[in-house]
């Protein structure tokens, strides 16, 4: 039987559309690899076998039927980051304090997701409440890298790129607020895009900081990432920062052609801090566009050095006041020890919240607590603002700015975490992209010597997707994608189990 | 910026949050360093430049102001770690 989980999202669409393969086969295949490399990798928080298969029978009677003809991910199976809301199924921005929650309404994009005949097969680990750069603040437990499992994949949506890369599902969505997709995708050799800040609805994704979350999508390659945006964006007037956009059809920017797009590359991006095989592979990737008849030059951005202490301030702020919801009432875990009301709040966010939330909301009550508010809040804005102002004049004469994704590949488990200062500043590359609103998109560019991906990002002005997207995939064309060496082994354990079971039965 | 015990009480008070007499110090510590970068942004001028809270222009939007979602109070308080007479029950709060 062909092996339906190496296809790319696309392929197994028009697969299913041409009945070569119907959904179920492809839902048990996927979870088949999902049962026997999961135990390794730990990307799901929630396996959703049984209503998978429920959904697998609607979304083939659909098909069927002649509906969804349009819709070029039908059947797919896909999986969801644990802080987007899906009715009936917990979702628990990998916290204790939500450990039980279950949402009584479906996200605008998992209604979108639905219509057009998605399955949903699990939701993705993840930092909790999204704030981390390694999945290893999830309350449970790291998802692993799977180039290497003593590595971590990135974060906060470092469980939706591992399963990604480890094909345990077809495509993913995640959210990004300070590289949250761009980053893990990097780490885990994958594709992710983080679009334009309004493009994709808010509505039922669970805040971290307001005015920089935007969900996006993570892929094999920018082709199944971009159908999948085209899924998931577009206007709502349930998210009242949604933009209304007259066209949403990114595929049809998946050409292959560069010439004379004006490509920068900030000097500073290339600076101090990062690693001499990062900087290889990502001035490699930009030698590809100019082959490919690019125009390609460095040039000066200011304010690179900033990004990261502005970015902080800001998302620490929302996030205080995002998070005041959680108080043992209304959802959600509730302490046990408690006599009056204030000890419900207090106990139950302090037993409920894990340090570097807990160290987030104070960052974030410090920054707007009185005496302190103009120096650090009201600045932080201010510098934000000047950062934009820096991206316009740059896309006055680019395009697109290239750059890497991290100064770093995917670091080892457990090193990342006991000094926050140095893991903020790996945020350096893509914070600033939040800041702006802009829409970025990584994509792998070769490894390193440990064998580790290398992340390059790409990011264009404000609603520039077609840019970003044109550019990723003519850059596709000339680097072909490497699936993680260790798959090929746990491969083989799957002849292994399956020939036992034949012999069992045989027996 | 030196980050004292006493902040860290009173930051913790705002975020609704209780630290033990333990934690203090390492927290204090942590925050310290990371404010101290923070204040970099000082090395930038900012003169003159207007405070941006958001990219686009974002302005309010209006609608009818009718019902649209469903009544599930049911499937909601479902949610709650203790409900009574159908409300989210709290110990008591007025004597």
């Amino acid at each position: 039987m062909k092996d339906i989980t190496t296809m790319t999202a696309l392929d197994l669409g028009r697969a299913i559309k041409q009945k070569e393969i119907s959904v179920a086969e492809a839902v048990k295949a996927q979870f088949d690899i999902m049962k026997l490399r999961d135990p390794s990798y730990q990307c799901y928080i929630t396996m959703m076998e049984e209503e998978a298969y429920t959904q697998a029978e609607e979304i083939q009677r659909r098909i069927d039927a002649g509906e969804l003809f349009n819709s070029t991910l039908a059947g797919v199976p896909m999986a969801v980051k644990d802080n987007i809301c899906t009715r009936g199924i917990k979702t628990t921005c990998a916290s204790k304090i939500l450990y039980n929650f279950v949402p009584t309404y479906d996200a605008t994009v998992i209604e979108k997701l639905k219509q057009a005949g998605a399955i949903i097969i699990g939701k993705t680990n993840m930092d909790e409440f999204a704030m981390g750069s390694t999945t290893e603040t999830s309350f449970l437990g790291a998802t692993k890298n799977p180039w290497n499992t003593e590595c971590v994949p990135g974060g906060s949506s470092g469980g939706s790129a591992a399963a990604v890369a480890a094909e345990e599902a077809f495509y993913a969505l995640g959210s990004d607020t300070g590289g949250s997709i761009r980053q893990p995708a990097g780490y885990c050799g994958v594709t992710g895009i983080k679009p334009t800040y309004g493009t994709v609805s808010r509505y039922g994704l669970i805040a971290y900081a307001s005015s920089l979350d935007q969900i996006g999508t993570i892929g094999r390659n920018i082709s199944d990432c971009t159908a999948a945006l085209e899924v998931i964006s577009g206007h709502d007037l349930k998210d009242s920062t949604s933009v209304n956009q007259l066209n949403y059809s990114y595929r049809e920017a998946l050409v292959d052609d560069v010439k004379q797009l004006r490509i920068g590359i900030p000097t500073d991006y290339l600076g101090k801090g990062l690693d001499e095989e990062v900087r290889e592979g990502i001035l490699n990737a930009a030698q590809i566009f100019r082959n490919k008849g690019a125009i390609v030059e460095e040039f000066e951005m200011h304010g690179v050095d900033f990004a990261v202490p502005s970015y902080y301030v800001i998302a620490c702020a929302e996030a205080s006041s995002n998070l005041s919801r959680f108080d043992g009432v209304k959802y959600g875990y509730r302490t046990e020890n408690y006599e009056g009301l204030q000890d419900v709040y207090k106990n139950s966010r302090s037993e409920g919240f894990g340090n570097e939330v807990k160290r987030r909301m104070m960052i974030g009550a410090f920054v707007l607590s009185s005496g302190y508010y103009d120096a650090f809040y009201n600045k932080a804005l201010k510098v934000r603002a000047i950062i934009n102002e820096g991206f316009q004049r740059a896309f006055e004469k680019y395009d697109i700015i290239l750059g890497p994704t991290a100064p770093v590949t995917a670091p080892g488990l457990g090193e990342s975490l006991s000094d926050p200062l140095k893991m903020y500043l790996s945020d350096i590359y893509t914070v600033s992209v939040n800041l702006a609103g802009l829409p970025a998109v990584s994509l792998p560019c070769g490894r390193d010597k440990k064998g580790l991906p290398i992340g390059l990002q790409l990011i264009g002005k404000h609603f520039g997707e077609k840019d970003i997207i044109r550019a990723a995939y003519s850059f596709e064309q000339a680097v072909k994608y490497e699936r993680p060496i260790s798959l090929t082994e746990t491969n083989k354990e799957t002849k292994h189990i399956s020939s036992d079971i034949t012999k069992g039965k045989g027996e | 910026m030196k980050i004292t015990e006493d902040t860290i009480q009173y930051v913790a008070a705002l975020a609704k949050l209780s630290v033990t007499e333990g934690e203090k110090k390492k927290i204090a510590k942590d925050l310290e360093d990371i404010l101290d970068y923070m204040e970099i942004m000082n090395q930038l001028d900012t003169e003159g430049v207007e405070p941006m809270s958001h990219v686009l222009p974002v302005k309010n939007i209006f609608r009818e102001d009718v019902v649209i979602n469903e009544n599930n109070r049911e499937e909601l308080l479902k949610n709650a770690p203790k409900q009574k007479d159908g409300s989210f029950a709290v110990p008591k709060t007025v004597e």
